[in-house]
C-alpha cells in the first residue's frame, strides 16, 4: 500500500489556554539557567522565587481559564472542565509541596536533600559538600518539570502526548528519589527501583499504544473513540493494547498487583518529597487515566470494567491488610495509599458524571491530608533522623501535643470520619457507585474502609496512651514553609470535611470530557 | 511484504525484553531490556503507520527515541551513583528497604 501524500497543515496553538503548564515549563529551563550562572549563594533564593512566583501564576492562569472548553495544539491538548480543575489542584499540591521541600531547618545540615547528590555516601567529599552548608538547589529544576508534566498528563488528548508527559513527569521524581540528605543507601535504592519498574511499565504503556494505533489507525483519542465501532475486526488487538496501557497507568497510580514500588519508593525517598509526590502523582496519573477510560475507550467499559472491577478489589484488601503489619509509618502510609488507590477505582469503574466530579473531590482531599501526614512525619525525628519506625511515636502526645493532635486529625481523615473531608469524600464515591449499580463493590469497599481504621487508630493509641521509653525522639521545630503548608493542609481538610459543597458546585459546572 | 510479519517480530522482541527485566539481576542488563522493549513498540509503531497509510506511527517512533535518550541519562546516573557506592550492579544486592 502506498502512503498517499499529505498536505502539511500547520496546527494553530492558543498560547493562552496552554499557559498553566508551559509557564512551569519555562520556568524549569530559567530554573536551569540559574542553575548554571547564578552565584551558589544565591541560587537558594532565586530558585524559591522563581518556584513560587511561576506556581501562583499557573494556579491564576487555572482559574482565568475556567469554564474553558477548547482542543488546541493540533487536538493533542484538550482543555476542558475536569482538565482544568486537575491543573488547578495539581498546581495547589505543587505549592504546598514546595513549601515543604524548601524546608531547612528541622535537620541542623539543611535541608532534605543530600549537600550533593554524586558525592559518595560516607567519603571525605560528602562531608565537606555537607559542612560547606551546600544545597542542591537542582531539585528544583527537576520539581518544576515534574509539575510541568504532571500538568500536561491530565490534558493530554492523544497518546504519544500522554506518553511525553508520563515521561516528563516520571524522570524528574526518579532523580529526586535518589537525592536524599541522610539515609542514603536506601535513598538510591528506591530510586534504582522506581525507575527500574517505572520505565518498565511505560515501555508496557507504549506498546499498548502501538497496538491500539495498528488496531483504530490513529493515536488521537477522538479518532481513537471514533473508529472503534468501525473496526470490529480489530478488537482482539485493540482490548490488548488497552489492557498493556491500564497496566502502565494502574502502575503510575499504584495499585495491587503493580503497587511493589510504592512502599519501597515512600519509605527512601526523602519524606517531604514523598509528600509531594504522593499527592502529585496521584492526582495526575487518576487524571490522565480518566481521561483515557472516559474519553477514548469509553464505548469499550464492558471490556475495561470488569478488569479495573478485579484490580480495585485486590489493591483495596491489598492495601488495608498488609498496611496492618507494617513497622515503620511511611510503609504504612504507602499501603494506605495504596488502599486509596482502590477506593477512588470504585469511583472510575462507576462511569458516570457523578463518578468523576467525586473523584475530583477525592483527589482534592487526599492530597492536602497525605501532603500534610507526611510532613508532620518529617518533623519526627532522633539523631540519626527521621524517625519514622512506629515504636518511636509512642507518648508523643506527651512531647509535642499539637503535633500529636494534627496527626490524629489526619489520620481520622484518612480512615474517613464524620467531619473530616476523607468522610465527604468515600461518601460520595461510594454514592456515585451506588447510583451506577456496583451495590457489591462499595460493600466490599466499605468493609475495606472499616478494617483500615484498624491500623490509623493504632497511631494515635500509641501516640496517646502508650509510654515514651526513651527521650531520644522528639518534634523538629520546623521553618514558616513546613508551618504554612501544614496549616493549610490541615485547614482543607477540615473545611472541605464541612462545608464541602462549593467545591461540589465549582466541579459540578463542567464534569465533562471533551475529545 | 505483509506488515503482520512485523508486528509479529515486535512482539517477539518486546517480550523478549519483558522477560529480560524479570530475569537478569544486573541493572545494566535490566535497562537493555527496556530499552529493547521500547524498540520494539517503535518497530510495531513504523509497522502501523505502513498498515494504516498515515504518519503518525512515525512521529511516535522519533518521540520514542528522544524520551528513550532522557531515560538513558537518567537511569545511567542513578546505576553509577549507586555502583560508585556499592561497587557492584546487582540489583540483589539492592535490598536494604524491606518490612
Amino acid at each position: 500500500m502506498m502512503i498517499p501524500t499529505q498536505v502539511f497543515l500547520q496546527p494553530s496553538i492558543d498560547w493562552f489556554v496552554i499557559s498553566p503548564f508551559t509557564i512551569l515549563l519555562g520556568a524549569g529551563v530559567v530554573s536551569l539557567l540559574i542553575e548554571t550562572f547564578a552565584k551558589r549563594s544565591m541560587r537558594r533564593p532565586l530558585q524559591l522565587l522563581l518556584v513560587f512566583t511561576s506556581l501562583v501564576a499557573s494556579l491564576a492562569m487555572t482559574a482565568m481559564l475556567f469554564g474553558t472548553q477548547t482542543l488546541t495544539a493540533g487536538e493533542a491538548v484538550a482543555i476542558d472542565g475536569p482538565g482544568i480543575a486537575l491543573q488547578a489542584i495539581i498546581a495547589l499540591v505543587a505549592i504546598i509541596g514546595a513549601a515543604g521541600l524548601a524546608e531547612n531547618k528541622v535537620d541542623p545540615s539543611g535541608d532534605a536533600f543530600a549537600a550533593r547528590a554524586s558525592a559518595i555516601p560516607g567519603s571525605s567529599d560528602e562531608r565537606a559538600f555537607t559542612q560547606a552548608g551546600w544545597y542542591s538547589t537542582e531539585i528544583w529544576t527537576l520539581f518544576l518539570f515534574a509539575v510541568g508534566g504532571m500538568q500536561l498528563f491530565v490534558v493530554a488528548n492523544d497518546l504519544l502526548t500522554m506518553f511525553i508527559a508520563l515521561e516528563v513527569m516520571s524522570l524528574p521524581l526518579y532523580l529526586m528519589a535518589g537525592m536524599a540528605r541522610r539515609r542514603r543507601l536506601l535513598s538510591q535504592e528506591a530510586a534504582l527501583k522506581y525507575f527500574v519498574l517505572g520505565a518498565y511499565s511505560s515501555a508496557f504503556f507504549l506498546f499498548g499504544a502501538a497496538l491500539v494505533y495498528g488496531a483504530t489507525g490513529g493515536i488521537n483519542f477522538d479518532d481513537i473513540a471514533f473508529a472503534i465501532p468501525t473496526r470490529p475486526q480489530m478488537s482482539t488487538l485493540l482490548v490488548t493494547g488497552v489492557v498493556l496501557i491500564l497496566v502502565g497507568m494502574l502502575f503510575k497510580v499504584g495499585s495491587a498487583p503493580f503497587h511493589q514500588w510504592t512502599p519501597d519508593v515512600y519509605q527512601g525517598a526523602p519524606t517531604t518529597l514523598t509528600a509531594f509526590m504522593a499527592a502529585g502523582v496521584k492526582v495526575a496519573a487518576f487524571g490522565a487515566m480518566m481521561r483515557l477510560v472516559y474519553s477514548a475507550f469509553g464505548s469499550l467499559i464492558w471490556d475495561w470494567r470488569p478488569i479495573l472491577w478485579a484490580v480495585t478489589l485486590i489493591t483495596m484488601f491489598v492495601g488495608v491488610f498488609v498496611a496492618l503489619v507494617q513497622s515503620d509509618i511511611k510503609r504504612m502510609l504507602a499501603y494506605s495509599s495504596i488502599a486509596h488507590a482502590g477506593f477512588i477505582m470504585v469511583g472510575l469503574i462507576s462511569g458516570t458524571n457523578a463518578g468523576i466530579i467525586s473523584i475530583l473531590f477525592y483527589l482534592t482531599a487526599y492530597a492536602f491530608t497525605t501532603l500534610g501526614i507526611f510532613l508532620l512525619v518529617s518533623l519526627i525525628r532522633d539523631a540519626s533522623g527521621e524517625a519514622s519506625g512506629i515504636e518511636s511515636w509512642r507518648g508523643l502526645a506527651s512531647k509535642s501535643p499539637i503535633t500529636a493532635l494534627s496527626i490524629t486529625f489526619l489520620m481520622l481523615a484518612l480512615a474517613g470520619f464524620p467531619l473530616t473531608s476523607g468522610f465527604i469524600a468515600k461518601f460520595s464515591i461510594f454514592a456515585s457507585a451506588i447510583q451506577a449499580e456496583q451495590t457489591p463493590l462499595v460493600l466490599l469497599a466499605i468493609l475495606a474502609s472499616a478494617i483500615a481504621v484498624v491500623f490509623y487508630l493504632r497511631i494515635v493509641v500509641l501516640m496517646y496512651f502508650r509510654r515514651s521509653e526513651s527521650d531520644e525522639v522528639a518534634v523538629a521545630i520546623p521553618s514558616n514553609f513546613t508551618i504554612i503548608a501544614l496549616v493549610v493542609s490541615i485547614l482543607m481538610t477540615l473545611i472541605l470535611g464541612v462545608y464541602p459543597q462549593p467545591l461540589f458546585d465549582l466541579l459540578a459546572q463542567s464534569p465533562l470530557f471533551i475529545r | 511484504m505483509d506488515v503482520t510479519n512485523y508486528v509479529i517480530l515486535s512482539s517477539i522482541l518486546f517480550s523478549i525484553g519483558a522477560v529480560g527485566v524479570l530475569v537478569r539481576r544486573n541493572a545494566i542488563v535490566m535497562f537493555m531490556s527496556i530499552e529493547l522493549m521500547l524498540n520494539a513498540a517503535n518497530l510495531a509503531f513504523v509497522a502501523f503507520a505502513r498498515a494504516n497509510g498515515n504518519f503518525d506511527g512515525q512521529v511516535v517512533a522519533f518521540f520514542v527515541m528522544v524520551v528513550a535518550a532522557a531515560e538513558v541519562v537518567i537511569g545511567l546516573a542513578i546505576i553509577m551513583a549507586i555502583f560508585r557506592t556499592r561497587k557492584t550492579a546487582s540489583i540483589d544486592e539492592a535490598s536494604l528497604l524491606r518490612a
